[in-house]
């Protein structure tokens, strides 16, 4: 293996980890429709925080080991259309997936103020947030995109 | 091997497809299952989620690669290879972990299911702490098989 095939797999390794966070954030998303206490919400915080290294990685290492392949591998240029769509899309699902990030957290940072002032009992303000539509739709548009990369990786449209 | 992927043809890409997107959701599978029976510190619930996870996510995740391996094999022509020629070594590796893992992804999901219903019944959480040490070994080993996928050792 050369430089660029072990930068190819850090690329692949990295848009899975991407994914697999995206997929995590999935079934918190469907866990926390049910949850209303604090304490059910916050014991969800260390799979969050599992989710948002797999992400922050995945789309760190995707973009950068990407960008390193299209200056490295003949035959690929930065300005080729499936890159400058890959690169655009990259930056959707980071902005989409921040956002995402912000809707959820509104419900943990509820329940954490409702174990501060010693309430632990079901709250339907807290199930509410937890079950924000906002971060459904967010969500969603996060995966799409990360769905279309992903053919746009495969089918390298114009290349 | 890059130029390989810019001339391969298009019929293939359907099948890569699937393969991809399906070993992408049963790592995400394993990764949250592994992720909820690691820190579950013995609450019902979160154990629970855990092996859905595993289950509901996982389980179809490995099928759709499995498929999806199968179909880009033969399209690929490497099951018309003559007896005495050798397959690379990256699609021995692929084959092996993924079909090991398939039956190691089997036995954790019936070692957990049989914890879980000892969870009803009150009973430890021995079980599922031994399907997360196996969804940790896949979780691992499906690393490996990515990597040799992806870069395609000799």
């Amino acid at each position: 293996m050369n430089l660029d095939d072990w930068i190819l797999a850090l690329h692949v390794l990295s848009a899975f980890a991407f994914v697999a966070g995206t997929i995590v954030f999935w079934v918190l998303i469907v866990a926390v429709r049910k949850t209303d206490t604090p304490e059910g919400t916050i014991r969800m915080e260390p799979v969050v925080k599992v989710g948002n290294a797999a992400t922050g990685i995945g789309a760190g290492g995707t973009i950068v080991f990407g960008v390193w392949l299209a200056f490295s591998v003949g035959g690929y240029d930065i300005w080729d259309g499936w890159i400058i769509a890959a690169i655009v899309l990259s930056a959707i699902s980071l902005a989409t997936g921040q956002r995402t990030g912000v809707a959820y957290m509104q419900g943990m940072t509820k329940a954490q103020e409702l174990q501060s002032a010693g309430q632990s009992e079901p709250n339907s303000d807290l199930l509410a947030l937890n079950r924000t539509s906002n971060g459904v739709l967010l969500h969603g548009l996060t995966t799409l995109v990360l769905v279309l990369i992903l053919i746009d990786m495969i089918w390298k449209p114009g290349a | 091997m890059s130029v390989l992927a810019s001339i391969r043809p298009d019929d293939w890409n359907f099948p890569l497809f699937v393969h991809v997107l399906g070993a992408m959701i049963l790592v995400g599978g394993l990764l949250t299952g592994a992720s909820a029976l690691a820190f579950a510190r013995g609450e019902v619930r979160s154990l629970r989620l855990g092996y859905w996870s595993l289950l509901a996510v996982g389980l179809p995740g490995f099928v759709l690669m499995r498929i999806g391996a199968e179909w880009i094999y033969s399209k690929e022509g490497w099951d018309d290879l003559p007896d005495e020629a050798d397959e690379p070594a990256w699609l021995g590796i692929g084959w092996l972990i993924a079909d090991l893992g398939g039956l190691l992804l089997l036995i954790s999901l019936i070692v957990g299911g049989i914890g879980v219903r000892r969870l009803r019944a009150g009973k430890g959480t021995g079980l599922l702490k031994a399907t997360l040490v196996l969804s940790l070994v896949l979780l691992a080993a499906y690393v490996v098989a990515v990597w040799a996928m992806a870069g395609k050792p000799d």
